[in-house]
């Protein structure tokens, strides 16, 4: 193993200012365990926080981490274990708990009331001074004071709904540090982000620590784990499969640790022949929820063996755009075309019929049906084909076999075949996902933030199955914030903006500067 | 369908002086006419403005009418006996408060679908009302509600004061329309309210924060219910009488109206209003003879027919609380 169990002690530059402290952590978790229906999702896990300091908790989906902080925040009860705050043991029934004593935590879904305004938002369950009326000018106040101290700019008087998603991640901030937090559990925050949301976000989390602060950083992607922190924590299908720190280790050992065999980190770029035109989108204009033209005319064709990155901040169109693909929202006007045949507006299973595989954005809204089980799931597309029906009844015995093989192939954790979707972790229903439409050779895949949320085990295997399907003459429009992974998959990447395609560059000369700057709708003439 | 004629007896009255179009333009029945707006838009703007805090919280409850009925009756009953107005408007509220108690225990502690357990609270406020009334009062006897606020009070002969129909209401009516901005208040400007408005649209946001939502959710349906109890109390006691259903689907009406109003107490008002003001207009159709026979019973289904048309027309879900009729459970996903 090149897991490296150092204990904490002998790490070299301790913040010890604070006179014999009763322990030296701030956060103790000993021996919790928590097991769900057919799921242990944490085994006898011990973790600790020193004030002061990032400890980043890695893992697969699935490998509990989520639930050992739930655990900690009082949202799960563990069946066994103990924490410990200060040395003192502590019993935490609910959040309320965990507030008191100073544990603040922003969750992997936002907590947040799209309904209310910021500064609302940060006050609720907070005890007003003018009881019992509200004393949101005071609120506000403190919160300019805090985003000014720590460079999280954000209108406190604009409501959730309005702000993008980089705004909302620092309303949950704020929410914490308002309450003055000692220790701040941060679960995937940077999965949303653009690259330099997360710098800024990176600078943040250094200066809190730099404070005195105890900080649980998640997330998967490696070179932001290798940057923010001083120790790291890997968990694997619910136990700790090692500690160390970004000094003593590399990406590629955190991989290993993480997934029990090596992965690579950078995918192979096959060099394809590609073929003819494949999906053909001219013109397009979409409306958005709200009425506007999301999509303000665009046109571009990807051709078969190629992978076409289609980068973006969310939020600018890329939405609207893969629904009108899909059929999933009408197109005001221009066409979408696929393998030779119109689907402009056309019902989304002519859509599929004429060779289009989609993999949905919101997977939990609109790429899985959540109370079905994962065979159900695995067979909605394939229902109709003559292997797995006759004369309209389900063959549960071909399914079976099918769905089980796939999970399989897939690496799709899941206790059985039976098991309600939405029990699954999300990066392990993104699988499923792709399992289903990637087995079913398309002609053009569909691929909206495919590996957002998703290990790097998972990461792998999707990337590889998209140069996969390149191989054999697919064409692929990839949907994608991460600049890495557009960058590593795409032949040709197009910059999305506002509902306009900023410029298309080769992926060979195209570097991830020039690619932001287009991002933040800078011309492309600089 | 009797509901117009029991409503108010004295509107009826004013009516008759009068009959056919002649008597209809007139000022005096535009002073009728909106006085009886008012009166009969009251139980409405009392149920409706309650269910709405409820709403707000995430919680439908469709057996408002059952709880009407209950409060009309504990009134009724309580004013028949001691012969106070007072003690009866308590009572009502208080029944109102302890079904309110109920509905809370089923929907927000046993997380019961609450669609289903509405209608359940309906069929035994129905049920049970009625079986009260036979088995404690049989046949039905007047009792004395409360007294017109400025009966008599200032002198007749000056002309701005010479339709005391518009504001010599009773008590009831004057409560029922300060409830408007006494809920606006306490839904926009007040810590619960805010928790109220978090609850109902996120209830995990609130709860991570440490907002507790069992405890919210109950102190709203009691609110809630206990106005529908009050609402029950105003029909009782304005009419001075009790008699089976006699509510008639008002409590239904009061929840749609909350969606009408698109979930603001203002606009719940404006609802009652114009379910007032429909209410009346064939009221006085009828008595002054405009219409009669079928077309007046048809005319009295005009103001569900405006009701269903209105919602159509007018409902958008902008201001629908995100988890209205979601039970909360923490942790689960
Ligand atoms: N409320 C629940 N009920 C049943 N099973 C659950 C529940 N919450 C989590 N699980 C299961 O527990 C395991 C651990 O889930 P957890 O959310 O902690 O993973 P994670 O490490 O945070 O993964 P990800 O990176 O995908 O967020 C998973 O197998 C998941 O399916
Ligand atoms: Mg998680």
């Amino acid at each position: 193993m090149p897991a490296n169990s150092l204990q904490s002690q002998s790490q070299p530059e301790s913040q010890s200012e604070s006179p014999s402290p009763p322990s030296p952590y701030l956060l103790e978790m000993r021996g919790i365990t928590k097991q769900f229906p057919g799921v242990l999702a944490n085994d006898r896990v011990d973790f600790n926080v020193k004030a002061g300091e990032v400890h980043t908790l890695l893992g697969e989906n699935g490998a509990g981490k989520s639930t050992l902080m739930n655990v900690l925040y009082g949202l799960h009860q563990p069946d066994e274990g103990e924490v410990r705050m200060n040395g003192e043991q502590l019993s935490i029934s609910s959040p309320s708990d965990a507030i008191a004593r100073g544990i603040g935590m922003v969750h992997q879904h936002f907590m947040l009331v799209p309904t209310l305004t910021v500064t609302e938002n940060v006050a609720l369950g907070l005890k007003s001074d003018r009881r019992p009326l509200t004393d949101l000018p005071t609120v506000e106040k403190r919160i300019t004071e805090l985003s000014q101290a720590y460079g999280l700019q954000v209108d406190p008087n604009a409501y959730v709904w309005q702000l993008a998603v980089g705004e909302r991640q620092r309303v949950e901030i704020l929410k914490a540090l308002y309450r003055e937090v000692s220790l701040l559990v941060l679960d995937e925050p940077t999965a949303v982000l653009t690259p330099q949301e997360v710098e800024e976000l990176i600078a943040v989390l250094r200066q809190l620590a730099t404070d005195g602060r105890g900080l649980v950083f998640i997330s998967h992607k490696l070179h932001e784990v290798m940057s923010v922190s001083d120790r790291i924590t890997v968990l694997r299908d619910g136990h700790v499969s090692g500690e160390t720190t970004p000094a003593e280790t590399s990406r590629e050992q955190l991989a290993q640790m993480m997934v029990g065999r090596p992965v690579k980190l950078v995918p192979d770029k096959p060099e394809v022949d590609v073929g003819e035109v494949k999906l053909v989108i001219k013109d397009l204009e979409v409306e958005g929820d709200r009425g506007n033209l999301a999509v303000n005319g665009i046109s571009l064709e990807v051709l078969a063996g190629e992978i076409f990155g289609l980068a973006g901040v969310s939020g600018n169109g890329q939405r609207e755009l893969a629904q009108a693909i899909a059929g999933l929202r009408e197109a005001k006007s221009g066409t979408v075309s696929i393998d030779g045949t119109d689907v402009t507006n056309a019902h989304p299973s002519s859509v599929r019929k004429a060779g289009l595989s989609y993999v949905p954005e919101e997977r939990m809204r609109d790429g899985v049906v959540s109370g079905f089980s994962v065979s159900e799931n695995m067979m909605l597309l394939s229902r109709r084909e003559s292997e797995f029906a006759r004369f309209g009844f389900m063959r549960f015995g071909a399914i079976k076999e099918h769905s089980s093989n796939l999970v399989d192939r897939f690496a799709v954790k899941t206790p059985n075949i039976d098991t309600p979707t939405r029990n699954l972790s999300g990066g392990n229903i993104q699988k499923l996902i792709l399992a289903r439409e990637l087995s079913s050779s398309p002609k053009v895949i569909l691929a909206a933030q495919p590996t957002r949320g998703v290990d790097i085990g998972a990461a792998e295997y999707i990337n590889e199955q998209l140069a996969k399907q390149k191989a054999n003459g697919c064409a692929t429009l990839l949907v994608s914030e991460d600049l890495d992974e557009v960058l590593a998959l795409a032949d040709r990447i197009g910059v999305i903006y506002e509902g306009r395609l900023m410029d298309v560059i080769d992926a060979k000369t195209a570097t991830p500067h020039q690619l932001g700057l287009l991002m933040a709708g800078v011309a492309k003439a600089a | 369908m009797n509901l117009l004629a029991i409503v108010d007896f004295s509107v009826v009255e004013i009516f008759a002086a009068r009959s056919g179009w002649s008597g209809f333009f007139t000022l005096s029945t535009l002073v009728v006419t909106i006085a009886a707006t008012i009166r009969l838009a009251t139980p409405f703007v009392i149920a409706s403005v309650g269910e709405s805090v409820g709403q707000r919280s995430g919680v439908l409850n469709l057996g408002v009418d059952g709880v009407m009925l209950l409060g009309a009756f504990g009134a009724y009953y309580t004013t028949l006996e001691t012969g106070s107005p007072w003690l009866g408007l308590a009572v009502g509220t208080g029944v109102g408060a302890v079904m309110g108690l109920v509905y809370a225990f089923i929907t927000v502690t046993l997380h019961a679908q609450q669609g289903i357990s509405g209608i359940g609270i309906y069929l035994f406020g129905l049920g049970m009302s009625d079986l009260l009334f036979r088995q404690l009062v049989g046949t039905p006897k007047p009792i004395g509600g409360f007294e017109g606020l400025f009966e008599f009070s200032v002198p007749e002969t000056r002309f701005d004061v010479a339709y005391p129909d518009l504001y010599n209401h009773s008590i009831l009516v004057y409560m029922a329309f300060l409830l408007v901005p006494a809920v606006t208040l306490l839904v926009n400007r007040t810590t619960f309210g805010m928790n109220v408005r978090a609850v109902g649209e996120t209830p995990e946001a609130a709860d991570s924060l440490g907002v507790s939502v069992t405890r919210t959710r109950y102190s709203t349906i009691i609110i809630a219910n206990s106005l529908a109890g009050v609402a029950g109390a105003a029909l009782a006691l304005e009419k001075g009488i009790f008699i089976q259903n006699i509510t008639n689907g008002m409590g239904f009406i009061a929840v749609a109206l909350v969606y009408f109003g698109a979930w603001r107490p203002i606009g719940v008002m404006a609802g009652s209003l114009l379910f007032g003001l429909v209410n009346a207009l064939v009221l006085q159709w009828k008595t002054l003879g405009i219409i009669s026979g079928a077309t007046a019973q048809l005319a009295e289904m005009a103001p569900a027919a405006v009701t269903i048309i209105a919602l159509v027309v007018v409902t958008n879900r902008i201001g629908q609380p995100s988890a209205l009729t979601q039970p909360f459970r923490r942790g689960a996903h």
